[in-house]
């Protein structure tokens, strides 16, 4: 069977075909185009021309998809779009593109939760079986294990996603959003040397960026001091403390409390696999720092690469096909879409 | 919550006085995500210890790691010695190094709440199957019950006693409560108990402990008798703010409910006692029906 997947809950508009040749061989992807909206540096992107982009971009993208992969409309089983959570805006325009494909060509509607999506297409491409799943991107933070047919949230962000604070830290540096402004964090962070203090806010299983972000924030201020002598200077070298220092310690930080917090689920839950997914994901230093907790339990990590870890229209269609093949149907009708869905809230009918 | 049993490959190289072929052998109990308990003994061979040890972690920064060890070690150290100080029952502290990440604390003998409320409903669920219709059984644990709802009081003075001295426990479950048989005879020495300095008085400590362990000769053994120990306050903190001590109890609501389906509707005595023993309990009873409405800021299931 082959699904059609539509991805548009934040800035990058995803379109996917997937096929499920047999229940037990592994998924093919036949096409997987993405297009991202990026907003001018120290700007975020804004619903409403996020949408406006989506809205452009999303026929050409289809027509692609279907080139790429030389299929017919006829091929198709469903279509399958993100349902939540997301912004409004761009989940809408994405939602009515989806119908309309749908009425067209006449196929079945499959609403997927866009947080389920990650996990499974996570799981599908590592061949981890039972993870404890880090889900880490610019609008969520959730560290989550698998129990009776649901993806069970251990711990999460109480506050803003991790992947926000580092794109709201990239506004205030004002640098380039191109191809992400993590991205450009992390190429920034390698050259850092020093690491700042900043607060280190773990509550159990669960973690707040907020007050970091406004700690990094203020000393940025001071890092970009116009005047040289009020610039801020490392205590015991003297040396001026540069953007990268920031970024570094920005990175060690947050993403030592991320490792913290999963490493407890692990022992919480006594698993010794762990899944990176998400847009924060990619960053490479994240999956080195999940390797050693990992190594030092005796179990290892998976992760994937951008393709797979930024949004992407092929986790929507793959999680869409799981649902469709156990017998999830929606009808127009209910076809909504919803800014908050919790991960928790899906009946994860494909798993024992 | 945060410790569980756990295959580990990596073996942990404990930093020294604990490292010298001479030192007691070390036992390990239990591997949590942040630290590693040992039974041990400490100064003398007659004087048990629980030994808890940070390892570094190599993920993260080694600055941060330091900080994060020290601050956390004398956290946990600061708000043992002033429960302890103020009379509420937790282990004493015997040292400490929040340089290579150890602390030692008395041993708590007895079992964990949630070992007593798990064998006696295990009891209770063997009895059931065997003879569901004789009345003997039924009457014998409504006689538990009523020893059970005792056992909540104590939970509920234990922790209202906690809450009383400004501290937050910050992961209450029954596995961080602990049922101490009671010692035939105690001598305590109350306003000398560790109210100076840790690290002057360390040796002083030491010795009340180990006149304490060598005073403990437990009863012969009553099921439920015993006082309530609080134990293991890695996320304790210090806090005046009924908001934090109504999370508290939530937090030990729901850890209750999941983990003791059977003895949820005994939790209510523990807020009993709670309100009754706790001058400022009412205030926070009612800020927990808040905390229980809001359940964090979303509709979790299970």
């Amino acid at each position: 069977m082959i699904a059609l997947g539509l991805e548009g809950s934040a800035n990058k508009l995803g379109i996917g075909l997937i096929s499920h040749p047999s229940p037990t061989s592994p998924p093919i992807i036949l096409a997987n185009l993405r297009h991202t909206y990026i907003s001018p540096p120290g700007a975020g992107f804004l619903p409403k021309d996020t949408a406006a982009h989506h809205r452009a971009w999303v026929i050409r993208l289809i027509k692609r998809c279907l080139q790429q992969s030389s299929l017919r409309p006829s091929d198709i089983a469903c279509i399958a779009f993100t349902k939540g959570p997301g912004m409004g805006a761009p989940l809408t325009a994405v939602a009515v593109a989806a119908r309309t494909v749908a009425l067209l060509w006449d196929k079945p509607l499959i609403p997927v939760n866009h947080c389920v999506g990650h996990i499974e297409m996570g799981r599908a491409i590592t061949g981890a079986e039972n993870p404890v799943v880090l889900y880490v991107s610019g609008g969520n933070t959730q560290v989550i294990a698998y129990s009776c047919q649901r993806y069970r949230i251990f711990g999460e962000a109480l506050d803003i996603a991790v992947g926000n604070c580092l794109d709201r830290f990239a506004r205030t540096l004002a640098i380039s959003n191109d191809p992400a402004p993590g991205y450009n964090i992390e190429q920034l962070a390698k050259r850092g040397k020093r690491l700042l203090d900043l607060p280190y806010t773990v509550k159990g299983m669960d973690a707040s960026f907020s007050g970091i972000l406004a700690a990094v924030d203020a000393l940025a201020g001071r890092v970009l001091a116009e005047e040289e002598s009020k610039r801020l200077r490392d205590e015991e070298s003297g040396e001026l403390v540069t953007v990268e220092d920031l970024c570094f310690s920005l990175q060690e930080t947050v993403f030592a409390m991320l490792v913290e917090i999963t490493e407890r689920a692990m022992a919480h839950v006594g698993s010794q696999q762990v899944l990176i997914v998400g847009g924060v994901g990619c960053n490479e230093r994240l999956q080195e720092m999940m390797g050693l907790m990992a190594k030092e339990r005796g179990g290892s990590v998976y992760a994937t690469d951008e393709r797979f870890c930024i949004d992407n229209g092929i986790m929507i269609a793959h999680a869409g096909l799981l649902a469709f093949e156990s017998g999830v149907k929606d009808g127009l009708d209910d076809s909504t879409c919803t800014q908050r869905f919790r991960t928790d809230a899906v009946h994860i009918k494909w798993r024992d | 919550m945060t410790l569980t049993t756990a295959a580990v490959t990596t073996a942990h190289t404990l930093p020294p006085p604990f490292t010298s072929p001479t030192s007691p052998p070390l036992d390990l109990r239990v591997q949590g995500a942040e630290s590693l308990l040992y039974k041990t003994t400490l100064l003398t061979p007659s004087l048990p210890c629980a030994l808890k040890y940070r390892p570094p972690k190599a993920y993260r920064h080694a600055t941060l790691d330091r900080r994060l060890t020290k601050a956390r070690l004398l956290a946990e150290a600061r708000v043992l010695v002033r429960c302890r100080r103020d009379g509420v029952t937790v282990p004493g502290v015997l040292g400490a190094d929040w340089e290579t990440g150890w602390i030692a604390l008395e041993w708590v003998e007895g079992r964990t709440v949630r070992e007593v409320l798990d064998g006696v409903y295990h009891v209770r669920e063997h009895r059931d199957a065997q003879s569901a219709e004789e009345k003997e059984g039924k009457e014998g644990i409504e006689g538990i019950e009523k020893q059970l709802l005792g056992l909540m009081r104590k939970v509920g003075v234990a922790v209202g006693k906690l809450h009383s001295v400004g501290v937050c426990h910050g992961d209450l479950t029954t596995s961080n409560l602990m049922l101490r048989p009671r010692k035939k005879k105690r001598t305590t020495h109350p306003g000398h108990d560790a109210a100076e300095a840790a690290e002057a008085a360390e040796a002083d400590i030491a010795m009340e402990a180990l006149r304490d362990a060598q005073a403990q000769e437990p009863e012969p053994e009553q099921e439920l008798d015993g006082d309530v120990v609080l134990i293991d306050f890695g996320l304790a903190n210090q806090t005046v703010q009924d908001e934090d001590k109504a999370v508290d109890l939530y937090v030990l609501e729901r850890a209750f409910g999941s983990t003791h389906p059977q003895a949820e509707h005994l939790f209510q005595e523990v807020l009993n006692a709670y309100g009754e023993n706790y001058k400022a309990g009412q205030t926070v009873l009612r800020k927990l029906d808040q905390v229980r409405m809001r359940g964090r800021k979303k509709s979790m299931l299970g």
